[in-house]
Formats: structure tokens, sequence, C-alpha cells
């Protein structure tokens, strides 16, 4: 009596006879009405607060829009988009984010892999560990770099207190052009280890005992059975936090706005996302924030599409 | 002999890097306790002193006389509540729909839904406040939530889950003319309680947490939410490190004590929408 899947069903066939099909039963016709009621809440919101601004977004991308004057805005055409190739603060925003991503990434993955590792073992007081540090994953952002702001602070900060006592000179962190981006990752670390390492411990946990049974039988030292059995099997899993740690990279922006408000010393830690805001909200230079905003989403989508063939290849599914 | 050996060394190691690990994680949290009960003196003490010598919990109250953290909190709290409960139920409706109905245009319009996972929200940023502007919304709770109240990920979750669902549990209920409305909430959503438990408090937590949007859309101090509260506070202390972390200590221990009473359903509700989405 109930519907069969129908993707099977309407795969292939013209949508608009389809819908004539729908339109002429009237079996067919009160579900496809009880469909469009259910949908019709969540499609709106869509449609209106999402796709209707995105194509908005486009159009001013192509207008020299300034707000807050009386200029009328002008058509541009691409000038938006081939002034930020000659921009430098465009590409210091870029290259800012690559640095942040090129030092977090590696760090978080090699970290909480092996924090998920040690976690997995049928050891007493696991479950206190796996609070521990999942505690800065549920601390507000914004709290979170207050509280790094504090102790990174020359004067009355904690760390150069501690670095005082092995006898290394008082550091400026987040103030120095060479600390300052290595002094945000170090919060970003601590604030998304836990995220990720529930992630791996998951994939650990869905990852059959049968294997290292055999491979204890054969012999297979601790290095062998982790090399050839744990990390071709949680590939999956590895890719999905990566690629989920690439695309959150690029669109990173409340850690930097909290810690260094102004964008660092020598716009060190001006990200693409903090240089967008920048421009769109402090300077109104709506066409050129468009654009820039465009150039994400085309950063984002081409690594998504970039990594989905890439895993389609290389990781090993189960 | 050596292999028990090599077990208790094995062991050993395991709890020593677990708990430099977890001394690396919680530190943090006991210097902002330590600092937040300082007195003004005792902030620019050199060393600096991980715990106060006496406790100035009065902090707290001078930093609620500076500024309304319990409006803030009350904003956080309507703003996050309404955005969370539109999405699980606009959610829960099309999630069924893409599930179990049959309609023209039905694959079509789920790569509309999941197509919207790919757009960095930053992107519609200016032309949602644009948009939010011209309805006079800026600086109120409609422009806070309302461009907010659908989730694609929602819905494709809860998707997921119904698929799993027999059908037959629906089936003598079709039989007896019974609607679909009252299928999907007497039937269906009984027994997707878990999933709904898991997607409301994924979507509160990472709500609960938004910058950007209510930064650009709030004006005034009466409609900060909590995030955007505690930044411009953070600000405000300027060097009054004491009060700076007595406001952090504020908008984070509320967070912290849920989370320690329901730290298995945080951990799990993570790895779950993690793993699957």
């Amino acid at each position: 009596m109930l519907a069969k899947p129908t993707t099977k069903e309407t795969e292939g066939r013209n949508p608009f006879l389809e819908l004539v099909r729908y339109v002429r039963n009237p079996r067919l016709r009160r579900e496809m009405l009880a469909a469009l009621a259910f949908l019709a809440p969540s499609l709106l919101v869509i449609v209106v607060f999402v796709y209707l601004p995105i194509l908005w977004a486009l159009g001013i991308s192509f207008t020299d829009w300034q707000a807050g004057t009386t200029r009328p805005a002008r058509f541009v055409g691409v000038q938006n988009y081939v002034d930020m190739l000659t921009s430098g603060d465009f590409w210091n925003a870029l290259k800012t984010t690559l640095y942040f991503m090129v030092l977090k990434l590696p760090l978080d993955m090699v970290l909480s892999l092996a924090a998920a590792l040690l976690l997995n073992q049928k050891l007493r007081g696991m479950s206190f560990f796996r609070v521990a540090l999942f505690m800065p994953v549920v601390t507000s952002m914004v709290a979170a770099a207050a509280i790094w702001r504090a102790l990174y602070n020359p004067t009355t900060g904690y760390f150069n207190a501690l670095l005082a006592t092995v006898g290394i000179a008082p550091q400026r962190w987040l103030r120095d052009p060479n600390l300052a981006m290595p002094s945000v990752v170090l919060v970003a670390l601590w604030k998304g280890l836990g995220y990720n390492t529930v992630i791996f411990l998951a994939g650990l946990q869905g990852i059959s005992r049968t294997y290292y049974e055999a491979a204890a039988l054969d012999g297979a030292t601790a290095w062998q059975r982790f090399r050839h059995i744990t990390l071709p099997l949680l590939s999956p899993v590895t890719y999905f936090v990566l690629l989920i740690g690439v695309i959150n990279s690029f669109q990173v922006f409340s850690l930097m706005h909290v810690l260094a408000p102004d964008g660092g010393p020598l716009n060190s830690l001006e990200v693409l996302v903090f240089y967008l805001y920048r421009l769109t909200f402090q300077e109104f230079r709506f066409g050129r924030g468009a654009a820039v905003s465009f150039i994400l989403f085309a950063i984002v989508l081409g690594l998504s599409l970039l990594q989905q063939r890439f895993a389609e290849k290389r990781v090993h599914y189960e | 002999m050596s292999y028990r050996l090599g077990q208790f060394f094995g062991r050993f190691a395991s709890y020593v890097l677990l708990i430099a690990l977890s001394v690396a994680t919680v530190f943090p949290f006991v210097w902002m306790v330590g600092t937040a009960l300082k007195s003004r003196q005792e902030v620019f003490a050199y060393p600096p002193t991980l715990w106060p010598s006496e406790l100035h919990w009065e902090n707290f109250t001078r930093v609620l006389e500076m500024v309304p953290f319990l409006k803030f909190y009350m904003n956080s709290l309507i703003v996050t509540s309404a955005i969370t409960f539109f999405q699980v139920l606009g959610a829960a409706l099309a999630g069924y729909a893409f599930a179990r109905l049959r309609f023209p245009f039905k694959n079509a319009l789920f790569m509309l839904y999941i197509a919207t996972l790919i757009i960095p929200n930053q992107v519609t940023m200016l032309p949602l406040f644009l948009l939010v502007s011209r309805f006079g919304w800026i600086d109120t709770y409609q422009g806070l939530t309302v461009p907010f109240l659908a989730s694609a990920f929602a819905v494709f979750f809860l998707r997921q889950f119904f698929q799993t669902i027999p059908r037959e549990l629906e089936e003598a209920a079709v039989m007896d003319g019974a609607s679909r409305r009252r299928i999907l909430f007497q039937i269906v959503l009984p027994l997707a309680r878990p999933a709904l438990a898991t997607i409301t408090l994924f979507i509160f937590l990472s709500e609960w947490d938004t910058y950007l949007w209510p930064l650009i859309v709030t004006n005034s101090e009466a409609m900060r939410t909590l995030p955007i509260g505690l930044r411009f506070f953070v600000e405000e202390s300027g060097s009054q490190m004491n009060l700076m972390m007595a406001g952090a200590v504020m908008a984070v221990v509320p967070i912290l004590l849920l989370f320690f009473m329901a730290q298995r359903q945080f951990i799990e509700g993570i790895a779950m929408t993690g793993s699957k989405g």
C-alpha cells in the first residue's frame, strides 16, 4: 500500500510529465500536496534567505557600490575581481589563511589521532580523560579567546612567567608578527582537539576486533597493526576530518577577531573572512566585499570537489 | 615476563601522556577561575600567581554592574531556542517528505537543499544584512532568528534516520486513512526520539556560539547575545584582567555544568553527527 522508494521510479522520466500524472491521479495528488505542505516552511526559508541573497551578492560583486556615499552604484563588470588580484591586502589575507591551515591541520590530525588511540585502550579512568579533553569544545569561542588573551598578556599573563622560570626572555605573543599566528594556532588546537578526537574514537571503535586478533596470531607488532590495519580502515574518517578541517580553516574568524581586533601586528592575523568583514562592514565597500565573498565561495567549492575526486580514488572503504 | 613488563610500561606511558594532555586542556580553565577571583593589585603581581591569595567574589557583582550579562543570557537563550525549535520542526517535516512521500521534482528539490551545505555563510552576510534592514529588523529578535530557521543539514540527518524506520509500522495507519501529519507526529517522531535529541543538541550548541551574524545585526547593548556581549566586555575591561575573566567564567560555567551532567549525550551526539554527516 505504501509507496516504494521513489528515486528509481521517477528516474529518467520527464518531471513535467510526472507533474501532469500527479495532478490527474487523486491519490498521487493528495500525496504531492502533503509533500508540498511538509516542504513549504523550510523551502521558503532556504529560498528567501539563502538562494535569493546568493544571487543578490553576485549582482553586488559586479558593482562599485560604496555605502555611506551619495554616489550611486555603477555596474563595473569583473573589475572588483581584477582589482583583487593586484590588492596586497587580498593576497595577505589568503596567505594568512593558508598559513593558519598549514600550521594547524597536520598538528591537529596527528594529536587528535594520538589522543583517540590512547583513549581507545581498555584502561581505567578513560571517561575522565575524555571529559577533560572535550571541555574546550563546549566552551564558547569568545570565552576561549578571552582566556588565552589573558594568558598571552606580556605583563600580567602566565606564559611569560612560565618562560621566566626556565630563563627565557618574555615574548610579545599576539603582538609579535612572527609569533602571532603560532599563538592563535595553539588556541585553535586546544579548542578543537577534543572534537576530532571523538570523531577518530568513533572510527576506531568501528574497526572489527577480528582484524587485530588475526594480526596478533601472525605475530604482527603494534606498529605493523597500526600501519596496516588501523590507518587504512580509518581512512574514511581521516578524510572526513581533513575535509572539514580545510573548509573550516577558510572560514575562521571569531578566534582572530577576539584575540586581535585590529588584525594583529602587520595584519598577520587578518584571515580571509576577517578581510571580508573589514571591507564590507567597516569600510562599507559592498562591491569589493561581495567579490571577496565569492572568491571564498569558489575556493571552498573547488576544495570540496577536488577532495571528493581524490577520496574516490584513494580512500579505502570497508 | 618481558611481555608483562612491556604491557606495564605501555600502560604507564599511556597514563603519563593522557595526564599531560588533560593538564594542558584543563590548565586554561584553572587560570580563568584563579584570575577571576584576584584583587586588582594581584592581577599585576610579578611573578603572576596561578591561584589568588584572597578570593574576591565581589568581582562577579562588579561585572554585573558594568554589563547586563543576564540580559545577554536571555537573548542567547531566546534566539538559540527559537532557531533550534524551528530547524528541528522544519527538518522533521521535510525529512519525512524526502524519506517517504512521492512527488515530482523530488531529486531536484533534495539537491536544492543539499547544495546549501557547501555555501559558506559569510557569502550571504551582506545581502542578508540588506534584506533584514529593508524589513526593519536590524537590532531585533526577528533579525537574529528568522534568516536561520531552516537547516539543510538537519533535513538530511533526519531523512537518513527516517529511512531506517521500517515502513510496516506506518502501513496500518495508512490503511486506516490517517493523514500524513498524524502518521508523522504520532508514529514516526516518537520512534525518532534519539535522532531528534541528537540533532537538537547539535544545532543548539552550534547556534549558541554564533558570532558573525549577531555582531553585524545588533547595535544596542540590550540586543547582544552572549558571545557578542562578552566580546565587547573583553574590549571594555581592558587591563582589568580579573573582571575580564569573571565575565568569561559567567559565560562558560553554565554550559560546562550542562556538559558535565549530560556528557555522554554531548560526546555521542558529536560522534554521530560528525561521522554520519
